[in-house]
């Protein structure tokens, strides 16, 4: 049966390190869902959380074969009891000056910020738990969403 | 003490106590050369014809000898040419260091003459690879690059530098480097009581012996290990010389092209130990009969080759010989006499024959035998891929660890010849063969040349059947005899072209000349080319199809 699984893991921040990672992937087979790295407290070293699909042995694979690759210096697996996991989407959404004000009340609902506003459309942002995400792109559909970028999972474990 | 880049590599070697590295010249690594000039009494440099004949010396080097072989190059096309070599190295794990140069590093990126990102070229090929864009990096680099070679579960490593850095100057400072030592187990004493338990209650155990056994210099401690628990001995390819073949537990290899009684000793066994390996799915065949009566034990030092092709009931994860020496200390000697009697007489029942022998007619198991006889227990056998390698493994009784040398994983034509020049180089003491196809000659015999210049003098044995005879095999069992590009029948005069390359020429035609022809070419201690010319229908036998049951292996085919 096919699960989710959320990897955070600390790789050494040099170039090169985004493909071996993403190449480890492509050539086995592994599905990722997401992918988001950036550079930690210490500048040498980046935290990346990968979101991977896959059955039970793919995971433990996906698990030993990142253990292998050099630049890789640590591996958690996480959930929903050990860590907090958040995502970020900014949409650019709206068709017309008649719906604008349901999609405002959307907006508001979701505790979303309207970054930026023209006669057609709004562009908003909103930071939450992905199913918090899902549920607001599909509410915010009906109203035609123009653009669309979402962050991918990033999550922290607890201490 | 000041250097420039390229003489902080050399000094980096000699940290290292390498001796030797094989390659081949270019732009991007001219101030490279020009230091092995002024090193050339502390290391030798051997020229091949071609990079990938480098590359591959480099792994026979390592392979003979348990030490890191190292391969220079120069960028762009010089590096690609590494390229099979590297992957060969990595897909049998063997340690290599590829050292690359590359074009100025403010010349990076702009599709520069010769300029090729080797990093990323061979970024699913190495164990890990560096580019160099700083000298302050170098020395530093090049130890890491050594210490991940060998470190674990051995692989290639390279070292892609910039031509500008290997002139630069900075301050080096010598470094004692310690011996890398692999020997440790990451096991429980409860894994140890189990896995006791399994060997005390079984009355069928079979051990299976992989590269890794080699790899981890575990020869005595399986040796001693076998004797205790009374259990026959498989091999895979790359695991043939890890315990003596002439013993009476050996009972060949496992798998594809194995014996008939490993595929039935794995059938009936009730615990099977796996030491060393990975599982291939030339050995596996197919998953649903491979030992299905037996629990399975797997021993070895990647965590990731465990579950990854089969599920095993039990891991221990290490070093192979330091989980034996531990198991050797723990196990009462046992004794499995009803077990062995069984699977001695499925070895007395079906021997590995190629065909009904005649007195004219040269076959390789002939040749193959006589040259065992000849050369002996201490010779070095590399082979190329195809036919002639199942034959060598096969048919030659090998006693020792890194006698027997090929190219299991990525199943390289043209591996053999260089690979048989590292391994002369590192053994100049020992006799090297390199049991070859006409096929897999035709890749690679440039490297004749390399053989004469450099005085290495290995005897290239070439089996000529005129036909790439693996492939034909497949065409004839699954593809209704369409022989479609495998008829070669090139009408190469093999004794002039060794004789071009100034190398001694032999030609085998009748079964009479193989002994006189096999004991002169022994006697001479120059390189020599031996053409037998074999039938074009001889097959590998047995044979399990790809994804066959391993009980049902094919032991004749109708020609």
């Amino acid at each position: 049966m096919e699960k989710k699984r959320i990897l955070s893991i600390l790789v050494k921040n040099e170039s090169g390190v985004l493909p071996r990672i993403g190449g480890l992937f492509a050539r086995r087979g592994y599905n990722i869902d997401s992918i988001a790295a950036a550079k930690t407290e210490n500048p040498k070293i980046t935290r990346m959380t990968i979101v991977a699909t896959g059955d039970k042995s793919t995971l433990e694979q996906i698990e030993k074969q990142l253990l292998k690759l050099y630049d890789v210096l640590e591996l958690k697996v996480l959930d929903n009891e050990n860590s907090v996991s958040r995502e970020h989407v900014m949409l650019i959404a709206g068709n017309s000056e008649e719906t604008r004000a349901n999609l405002i009340q959307v907006a508001n609902l979701f505790h979303a910020n309207i970054l930026n506003v023209t006669e057609e459309s709004l562009m908003l942002e909103l930071t939450g738990k992905p199913t918090k995400i899902d549920s607001f792109i599909k509410l915010v559909e009906p109203f035609g969403i123009i653009k669309l970028a979402r962050s991918g999972l990033t999550a922290l474990e607890k201490r | 003490m000041k250097l420039n880049g390229a003489e902080i590599v050399l000094e980096c070697l000699l940290e290292q106590g390498v001796d030797t590295v094989f390659g081949y010249p270019g732009g991007s690594v001219l101030n490279l050369y020009d230091a092995l000039y002024k090193y050339s009494d502390k290391i030798r440099h051997v020229l091949t014809a071609h990079e990938q004949g480098a590359a591959h010396a480099a792994d026979g080097y390592a392979r003979s000898s348990g030490k890191v072989g190292v391969v220079i190059a120069t960028s762009g096309p010089g590096a690609t040419n590494l390229v099979t070599g590297i992957a060969t190295a990595y897909m049998d794990s063997i340690p290599v260091v590829a050292i690359t140069g590359n074009v100025p590093v403010n010349l990076l990126g702009l599709d520069s003459f010769q300029e090729i990102d080797i990093t990323g070229v061979t970024m699913p090929v190495t164990k890990h690879n560096f580019i160099v864009k700083n000298i302050e990096d170098l020395a530093d680099t090049i130890r890491e690059a050594f210490l991940i070679a060998n470190t674990g579960r051995k692989g290639p490593v390279l070292i892609d530098i910039p031509k500008d850095i290997t002139v630069k100057e900075t301050e080096y400072v010598k470094k004692v480097i310690e011996p890398v030592s692999n020997y440790y187990a990451d096991i429980t004493s409860d894994q140890i009581k189990e896995v006791v338990d399994l060997i005390e209650n079984s009355q069928r155990p079979l051990i299976y012996a992989g590269g890794g056994v080699i790899a981890s210099e575990a020869y005595e401690s399986l040796k001693e290990f076998v004797e205790k628990i009374d259990a026959p001995v498989s091999s895979s390819l790359m695991g043939q010389g890890s315990f003596d073949n002439t013993d009476d537990r050996y009972i060949g290899m496992l798998g594809m092209h194995g014996t008939v009684t490993s595929a039935y000793a794995v059938t009936e066994c009730d615990l099977f130990i796996g030491l060393g390996t990975r599982f291939s799915d030339r050995v596996i065949c197919d998953i649903k009969s491979f030992a299905p009566n037996a629990k399975i034990v797997h021993i070895d030092i990647d965590p990731a080759e465990v579950n990854k092709n089969i599920k095993v009931d039990l891991q221990l994860l290490g070093d192979v010989k330091c989980i034996l020496d531990i198991l050797n200390k723990e196990i009462k000697p046992k004794n499995n006499k009803e077990w062995l009697d069984k699977v001695y007489s499925w070895k007395k029942e079906y021997p590995l024959k190629m065909v009904e022998e005649d007195d004219e007619m040269v076959t390789p198991q002939y040749v193959l035998e006589t040259l065992n006889e000849l050369a002996g227990e201490k010779a070095i056998i590399t082979t190329e891929v195809g036919q002639h390698q199942m034959w060598t493994a096969q048919y030659y009784k090998f006693k020792y660890p890194r006698t027997f040398i090929s190219s299991g994983g990525l199943g390289t034509m043209g591996f053999g010849l260089g690979a048989s020049l590292g391994a002369q180089v590192a053994n100049p003491d020992k006799r090297v063969i390199n049991v070859a196809g006409d096929g897999s000659f035709h890749m690679n015999c440039n490297e004749l040349v390399t053989a004469y210049k450099q005085q290495i003098p290995i005897i290239e044995l070439l089996f000529n059947n005129n036909v790439l005879g693996m492939v034909r095999q497949w065409q004839r069992l699954f593809y209704g005899k369409r022989f479609s590009q495998t008829t070669l029948d090139r009408d190469t005069d093999y004794v002039k072209l060794a004789e071009a390359y100034n190398v001694r020429g032999y030609r085998i035609t009748k079964k009479s000349e193989v002994r006189d022809v096999l004991t002169k070419a022994l006697s001479e201690n120059t390189p020599a080319l031996i053409e037998c010319v074999i039938d074009r229908d001889i097959n590998v036998l047995p044979m399990i199809p790809a994804g066959g049951s391993i009980n049902k292996p094919i032991v004749n085919i109708d020609i």
